[in-house]
């Protein structure tokens, strides 16, 4: 029946929980007879096998090289799009982020499949055609699409949206060795470096709680209590864009139109009015928390939970009873 | 260095996005429409590359109908020396394949060392053509790019993109395909002088069989995916304004958001 | 291309459109700036469009123009908080083919980036989102303009401001010294969404025929101004144009203002369940022919709101006024050019133009209504809720003989209206609306 293969993305030889997702969206699309094929691509991940199984493959596929530790457009596309063949893959699979933005049309190129980037709601008729929803504008409206094939057709997945599927597996995957690796010598652009940017451990995309500052922050000396509060949540840290163009901030930061587009679970909105084009990027969040001193800041139309305040008052007081109930 | 920049033109980020009454495409009833910010930044690179060699030539290209020829003037009054406007009926309703392959077959005409795209165009959010092109005409490229650095004697670059928490260093060799993230540079303002030259600079309009492809090959009936339908996110109505004192506003948010909403 | 153009154009609105086209055809070089994004962006509309001139500009412009509907029917209401007493006239001969009654409805920010093409198509260099900052001069001669870009200062032999009600042009030059606020109406108005056959039955109309509505008395709150509704297509057109002293008399912001006036029984059923698409308030040059200012000077000329060019009385005609200033200021500087003389002297027939035209001519009939109006506040407070009242008390279905009706609200009239007075402001009435 359907083949849906998953792009499994790792990091540091760790499969990162988008990847989870990605897999969870995966096994709820199958049904008996359906199979869910796992993709590992890095060096020195058999490892990570049991993660893949709990979350939902039926089969998994480790290309392992060292060449494949860091990414490339080149090679991972032709390696995924030749395994999608091979398996006569109806779907493949992967999460929306940096690398996934970039794979997905690549392998979509190679496929000459339909394509849907960045969806929120993925479905399969009969026939295995994809049906999904992704935002467009910005987070201004939502387009489903249709589409005309049943195989090689790729989508990724907005990260935070798809659950992970959490049940022990029932039986044993199969686990294959691709050795089918191509000579990669030759490659067109290769990554001489990744250099880990100051800040924040946890990515703004993935994060489930994400605490960040406007304008009313009032400079880049003030952020701490920004980041104090986030580090008692566990959560990351976010910025308006008025924030970011005042320099506060880098744009990797900036949540917004032309930032970056989240949901979290709880989203903390501390001096930020709520600009059209910053709650494009922050109105799929499950709850929203405004702290603003001004009642009529856009931004409470929004909120399900308002406090009108200073945010120098109100935020510290906030990390601290964010830490006493930790420790209770 | 030969550039090209692929723009795009969108409706302005300010807008209203209202869907149209058949529920399968925006209203576009009193849009202004722009040059996609991200491609701005990709025209601004052109520019910048060519200031610093003393030499060469920026292309601005698009497709779409009439009034893409603003958006094209646009970048020819901030300093591109020339635009194509690939223009065809057949055109609408054409998946992001086939508008790849027409890019692609326009940028075959002439040896282009840099291409640059926007990292996506703020309309459609898909980020794929820029990509696809790259597959497409063979050439290596790097999505989402925020610095650039051109060593022309070696015929490569080294270009940054963010990726999750870090940064990659891509070396790469020319030519190549560049989309473009914000914070690559600042796009200038059309000078008044740059406005007027504008008007005089070559415009090419190239249809579908200028680039040698068939209509019934790109247009609708062989899009892979067809939208069906276009709505408003789900709308969130404002929630409650807890009231008190600091800390009794406090001690109240966290238990709804404990109890209530659960997230913590 | 030479740095130099014949004519430099301050505000690509209906008057400067209408200039720059008529310049362009007949091959002279025109650049025109405008501020908004592109041509109508900053523009309000509020009302019917009056197409004579436009006729003049674009020929069977109804083939191409992108128009609304076109007006039938004319309404005129007066309101009490409670009631409404209304006036309507409709003709079929209105109805019979294009131009019609050369009367359309028609939103702005599509008429005027229309008109702007048509200039453009003529020649004439648009050139949009810049601000003009400053006027070049030589020896007492305007001989360009300033604008806010790198390499902004451009010359020109004439420049045109058409830069609207709050004509910095017209301050800059010196045309313009003692600006009077107080003769400024504010606008606000809404453009309200409903389909197109809710339209049509809800206001009797058929196909593409379109009616423009004007209400007083309580519509704004007994103030000097009125309220409007025109229809469009698959809008309305729904607003409150006051005075600015109404406003401020009155200690309401317009916005609150076209608020109530949405909520009077009489509009709230005409807007049911229409979705409100945009807001916009604008100033409206009210102060009719005694604020005319100076219109030209050597190398300068003023046309439309710049030079306050508006008929307020009952038409509340502005863009046609506007279109026709343009058109004579361009022919104008087409005479000027054959003499070679920018000079004021050589500029001299545009006022002529205007004296000669329906656009001064109007004005100048009208000119005592703005004073009427602030002395006469009766006609829109006190007399409409008065005639308002009687009518109810006379259409109240009761046991009371008819007679003794008829005798109360006499009664009623003696106590409440001095005759002789009356009579006086009756008089005063007439001599202000219909002698010339």
């Amino acid at each position: 029946m359907f083949n849906i293969l998953v792009f499994c993305e790792q990091r540091d030889g760790k499969i990162k929980r988008v990847a989870l997702e990605a897999l969870g969206a995966a096994l709820s699309l199958t049904s008996d007879g359906d199979q869910v094929t796992a993709v590992l691509i890095g060096e020195n991940i058999a490892s990570q096998k049991e993660t893949l199984v709990s979350g939902g493959a039926d089969k998994i596929i480790l290309v392992e090289a060292l060449t494949l530790n860091t990414y490339s457009s080149e090679a991972y596309g032709r390696i995924v799009s030749d395994i999608a063949k091979k398996e006569n893959a109806s779907l493949i699979l992967m999460s929306a982020t940096a690398m996934g933005k970039d794979l997905g049309p690549k392998v979509s190129a190679r496929l000459e499949g339909p394509f849907a980037g960045d969806c929120i709601k993925l479905t399969l008729d009969d026939e295995g055609k994809m049906t999904a929803t992704r935002p467009i504008y910005g987070g201004k409206a939502t387009s489903t699409v249709l589409s005309h094939q049943a195989s090689f057709q790729v989508a990724t997945l907005r990260p935070n949206v798809f659950s992970v599927h959490d049940q022990a597996a029932t039986q044993d995957p199969q686990v294959e060795n691709y050795s089918e690796i191509p000579d990669l010598s030759n490659l067109k652009a290769i990554i001489k470096e990744v250099v880990s940017t100051a800040g924040s451990k946890i990515e703004l995309t993935e994060a489930n709680i994400i605490v960040s500052g406007g304008r009313g922050v009032k400079g880049p000396e003030h952020f701490d209590i920004i980041e104090a509060l986030a580090e008692a949540l566990g959560g990351a840290v976010g910025a308006s864009r008025a924030a970011v163009d005042a320099g506060w901030k880098p744009h990797s930061y900036q949540v917004g139109l032309t930032g970056k587009t989240v949901s979290p679970s709880l989203y903390i909105a501390c001096g930020i009015s709520g600009a059209i084009q910053h709650q494009a990027g922050m109105s799929s969040s499950k709850y929203i928390v405004a702290i603003n001193k001004d009642p009529n800041a856009p931004i409470f139309k929004i909120a399900n939970y308002g406090i009108v305040a200073d945010l120098f008052e109100i935020v510290p007081l906030l990390t601290e009873a964010v830490k006493k109930m930790k420790n209770e | 260095m030969n550039i090209a920049a692929c723009i795009k033109q969108v409706p302005a980020t300010e807008s209203k996005i209202r869907p149209s009454t058949d529920g399968k495409d925006i209203d576009r009833t009193g849009l202004s429409y722009v040059v996609n910010p991200y491609d701005e930044f990709g025209v601004e690179e052109g520019l910048k590359i060519k200031e610093q060699l003393g030499d060469g030539s920026v292309t601005a290209i698009s497709i779409g109908g009439e009034k893409v020829a603003e958006a094209l003037r646009t970048c020819l009054a901030v300093g591109s020396d020339q635009a194509i406007h690939i223009q065809d009926d057949a055109i609408e309703g054409s998946d992001g394949h086939a508008i790849a392959r027409i890019l692609a077959a326009a940028l075959k005409k002439s040896d282009y060392d840099i291409i640059f795209f926007g990292r996506q165009a703020i309309d459609d959010d898909s980020g794929a053509i820029g990509i696809h092109v790259a597959d497409l005409m063979g050439l290596p490229h790097v999505a989402g790019i925020n610095k650039l650095e051109i060593i022309p004697d070696e015929k490569r670059a080294v270009a940054n993109r963010q990726i999750e928490g870090a940064t990659e260093v891509i070396e790469i060799s020319l030519p190549a395909i560049f989309t473009c993230q914000k914070g690559l540079n600042e796009p200038r303002y059309a000078s008044l002088p740059g406005i007027m030259k504008a008007k005089q600079k070559p415009m090419t309009v190239l249809s579908l069989s200028d680039l040698e492809i068939s209509a019934d090959s790109v247009d609708s009936s062989k899009a892979k995916t067809t939208v069906i339908k276009i709505e408003s996110p789900p709308a969130r109505s404002a929630g409650i304004i807890i009231e008190g004192s600091p800390s009794e506003a406090v001690a109240e948010l966290i238990r709804l958001l404990r109890e209530e909403a659960k997230v913590l | 291309m030479s740095d130099k153009f014949d004519v430099a154009i301050v505000g690509a609105g209906p008057s400067g459109s209408a200039a720059a086209l008529t310049l362009a055809k007949a091959g002279l070089s025109v650049v025109v700036f405008e501020r908004g994004e592109f041509p109508g962006a900053k523009n309000m509309f509020g009302g019917v469009l009056y197409t004579s001139i436009l006729n003049r500009l674009v020929p069977n412009f109804w083939e191409e123009a992108p128009l609304e509907r076109h007006i039938t029917k004319r309404r005129f209401g007066l309101f009490s908080e409670k009631a409404e007493a209304a006036f309507e006239f409709s003709c079929q001969d209105f109805n019979q083919s294009p131009p019609f009654n050369q009367s359309f409805s028609a939103l702005r920010a599509q008429f005027d980036p229309w008109l702007a093409k048509k200039a453009e198509e003529a020649g004439a260099l648009i050139i949009p989102e810049t601000v003009v900052d400053d006027l070049l001069w030589n020896e007492g001669q305007v001989i360009g303009v300033k604008a806010r870009r790198e390499g902004g200062e451009i010359e020109a032999n004439v420049v045109i401001a058409a830069d609207g009600v709050n004509s910095f042009i017209a301050k800059k030059s010196g045309l313009r010294k003692d600006f009077n606020w107080n003769v400024l109406a504010v606008g606000a108005k809404e453009i309200i969404a409903l389909p197109r056959e809710t339209i049509e039955d809800r206001f009797s109309l058929e196909g593409d025929e379109g009616v423009a509505m004007e209400f007083f008395g309580d519509a704004v709150a007994g103030t000097v101004g009125a309220g409007f509704i025109y229809t469009n297509k698959e809008s309305l057109s729904v607003g409150v144009a006051c005075s600015i002293n109404a406003f401020i008399d009155q200690k309401i912001v317009p916005n609150d203002l076209l608020e109530r006036f949405k909520k009077h029984p009489s509009i709230r059923r005409l807007i049911r369940k229409g979705e409100t698409l945009e807001y916009s308030g604008h100033m409206i040059p009210e102060g009719g022919f005694k604020q005319v200012p100076e219109v030209l000077t050597d190398g300068l000329l003023l046309v439309g709101d710049a030079a306050h060019l508006v008929n307020a009385s009952f038409y509340h005609e502005g863009t046609n006024l506007a279109m026709a200033s343009g058109l004579y200021a361009a022919e104008t500087i087409i005479e000027a050019k054959e003499k070679g003389d920018f000079s004021r002297r050589g500029l001299e027939s545009y006022r002529k133009k205007l004296e000669e035209s329906f656009v001064l001519k109007d004005l100048q009939k009208y000119r005592n209504v703005e004073a009427w109006a602030h002395k006469n506040p009766k006609f829109f407070k006190a007399y409409p809720d008065l005639c308002l009242d009687l009518l109810k008390d006379y259409f109240t279905v009761s046991e009371k003989p008819k007679g003794t009706i008829q005798k109360e609200i006499v009664k009623k009239i003696r106590s409440n209206i001095n005759p002789l007075r009356m009579l006086v402001e009756i008089n005063k009435l007439r001599k202000t609306f219909f002698s010339s």
